[in-house]
């Protein structure tokens, strides 16, 4: 196995635990935590790329991945914002009780 | 070298991996935060390895220094200290457990089955420097939409957070 | 630079290859990181316990008491008999308490500290790492303490421990920005992020003066807004609300004792001391002499001068400032340092593109002198100090 197919199984096996954070767990903070981890990541995944593709010194890459650390954390605050004001509503943050929306 | 691979390699990516499994399995929120932290670390180690110096610096800053202190103040404002769930996994958790299954499938076929590629290319040296003049040349578009990105993500961020205001009953 | 002084100069990094040339060829890079790296945590760690007498003695003498002088000559041995104390007392545990976490919370502490020395640059030639991002790896590890400052507050179940935690992190956050920016005006000037760059750019003379950039406008404004929140960072007086014994029994190592709050005391301490070493690295000129002709001198030496006297102005200042609150606290940071620093930049910027020449000085100055007064009075204001007035009782 080429260390490029190595760290993209890593990646992959990341992504796929923050998916199954995200989709299973009953807290909302938790679904936050799971997002995080599915982009970082993507972020391995680009910089591997980056590292074993044909122009390193074009920092493409690179450029990619620090911009996608900056959006996730403004991503982040904005998001656990959200679940601190729901839970000055409701008193919970139980994803299975909140199904108010539910047609 | 386990098939074809480093022993720092397989070590960084086995804790990386614990962590990540860490934060999926625990009943306290809290250690679920912190256990999500040793995956930054791990990670983080892993874009030193690549050679990616800036990006694995920049991983530590943000992530373990600002984004897991922001997830642990959040879990800290919401839930209470020391309590934990009855019920740890939501009431569908089998189908949740199968779709990420899936995509780790699908993606893993997709890895081993691709073309492989030459070796590893020789590291060319990626100083700061050269970071600074492509943030300043190629990617100023980019970098400026960020800084927007990120004083109105501060600003919706705290204005939703904010406590309402009681409206006196007088004035309507 | 050779000679007698030269030799003085390099003694340690000839002792370092000497020992490493004891050892076959492929083994050599590991011995001689190895060596500095024992060298790192012999040293640091003795002048945190020099520190230590030096502090208790300093604030004795400033709240006119004189300090422990039971333990050796001027009690000089006061370290040894503490580090006995501590090694020896029982550890106790609460029962509620989240052991691992509450285990962990010490040990990451001193391990970021102890890896923030890497890039320190303590003499000619004597700086273990070499990067080129070596000041970005600093800050990225100390940000990293933050979180082990948490974990001790949090896993106690005390709520005095999980307020100090809180207010401790908080104030760390708030002045974590300030920091940096007020470092990103020498790394703008020099034009590189490795520490050892930044010492060799101040290295020049003109006449018998030191090019530091301490002496700049725009540098000594830096030099006091990194120490300002350099203090924050480090939880000092007079910024050590959350520690404070008055207010909070220990803040975040309440319950912590034995070997663990030595840990932490240490970790404390050597932060401190690293993040001196740093400002000295960035603005006074790191290993460089003073005066022209002191320049013979050994270099290792002039840099552990200096943080003495940090050290020294540390301790002045902790015996000397009142506490400030922690709403006032983060007021500054927000509404006056971030500010200054923010206007440094654009000062040190136009400093570079003016030339050489008296305008320039006359500009910065004239600009960063009257934002200073702007601001200050802007935020003195709200505060409605008036004149005094005294109440008498009837």
């Amino acid at each position: 196995m080429t260390p490029l197919a190595a760290y993209l199984l890593l990646a992959a096996l990341i992504f796929a635990i923050g998916l199954a954070i995200a989709l299973t767990r009953r807290v909302a903070i938790l679904v936050l935590i799971g997002i995080e981890l599915m982009l970082n990541a993507a972020n391995l995944n680009l910089i591997a790329f980056w590292r074993f593709g044909p122009h390193p010194e074009a920092l493409t890459g690179m450029m990619f991945a620090i911009f996608s650390i900056a959006v996730a954390a403004a991503e982040a605050a904005v998001g656990l914002g959200l679940v601190i004001a729901y839970y000055r509503h409701r008193k919970t943050t139980d994803l299975d009780a909140m199904t108010r929306m539910k047609g | 070298m386990i098939f074809g691979l480093t022993v720092a390699f397989v070590l960084v990516a086995m804790v990386t991996v614990a962590g990540a499994m860490g934060a999926a399995v625990m009943r306290n929120v809290v250690h679920c935060a912190l256990s999500l932290t040793v995956t930054f670390a791990g990670l983080a180690i892993l874009f030193l390895q690549l050679d990616a110096q800036f990006a694995g610096f920049a991983q530590v800053l943000v992530y373990v220094g600002a984004v897991a202190i922001l997830v642990v103040f959040a879990i800290l404002l919401t839930r209470g200290v020391g309590t934990s769930l009855i019920y740890v996994f939501s009431k569908q958790w089998t189908l949740g457990l199968g779709i990420a299954a899936a995509v780790f499938a699908l993606l893993g076929w997709a890895v081993l089955k691709s073309f492989p590629v030459s070796g590893p290319v020789a590291a060319s040296e990626v100083t700061v420097k050269d970071i600074g003049a492509a943030l300043m040349n190629q990617y100023v578009l980019p970098l400026e939409i960020t800084a927007v990105l990120l004083t109105v993500a501060m600003i919706g961020a705290v204005i939703v957070a904010m406590p309402e205001k009681k409206v006196k009953e007088g004035e309507q | 630079m050779n000679g007698i002084w030269g030799q003085l100069d390099q003694i340690f990094v000839t002792l370092q290859h000497w020992v490493a040339g004891l050892f076959p060829v492929w083994l050599q890079p590991v011995v001689a990181t190895l060596i500095a790296v024992v060298g790192i945590v012999a040293a640091f760690p003795g002048i945190f316990a020099l520190t230590t007498v030096l502090e208790r003695k300093g604030l004795g003498r400033i709240q006119n008491r004189i300090g422990p002088n039971r333990v050796g000559p001027l009690g000089l041995f006061q370290p040894i008999a503490d580090g006995i104390k501590s090694l020896t007392k029982e550890d106790i545990v609460p029962v509620s308490a989240d052991g691992l976490v509450h285990f962990l919370a010490p040990v990451l502490l001193v391990l970021a500290v102890f890896l923030g020395y890497a890039t320190l640059p303590v003499g000619r030639n004597m700086v273990l790492l070499n990067m080129d991002a070596g000041l970005f790896f600093f800050f990225a590890i100390g940000a990293s303490t933050e979180l082990s400052i948490f974990m001790a507050g949090w896993s106690s179940r005390n709520k005095y421990s999980l307020l100090g935690a809180m207010r401790a992190v908080a104030q760390m956050i708030s002045y974590e920005v300030p920091l940096l920016l007020s470092s990103v005006v020498v790394v703008m000037i020099t034009g590189s992020l490795s520490t050892v760059k930044i010492v060799e750019a101040q290295g020049g003379f003109t006449g018998i003066f030191p090019h530091w950039y301490v002496f700049t406008p725009w540098g000594f404004v830096g030099f006091v807004l990194f120490v300002t929140a350099a203090l924050a960072e480090t939880n000092r007086s007079p910024f050590d609300l959350p520690e404070g014994e008055s207010e909070l029994v220990a803040g975040y190592f309440t319950e912590y004792s034995g070997f663990k709050f030595a840990l932490f005391f240490l970790g404390e301490y050597l932060g401190m001391l690293s993040i001196a070493g740093f400002a000295i690295t960035l603005f006074l000129g790191g290993w460089g002499a003073p005066f022209s002709f002191l320049a013979f001198l050994p270099s290792w030496g002039w840099f552990f001068l200096k943080l003495l006297a940090g050290i020294g102005f540390f301790i002045w200042l902790r015996g000397t400032m009142p506490r400030l609150r922690q709403d006032q606290l983060m007021n500054f940071a927000w509404k006056f340092v971030l500010p200054m620093a923010l206007l440094n930049l654009v000062v040190a910027g136009a400093w570079r593109f003016m030339g050489d020449g008296w305008l320039r000085w006359v500009v910065s100055t004239a600009v960063l002198g009257g934002a200073y007064v702007l601001l200050g009075s802007v935020l003195m204001r709200r505060q409605g100090i008036g004149p005094r007035s005294y109440r008498y009782a009837e």
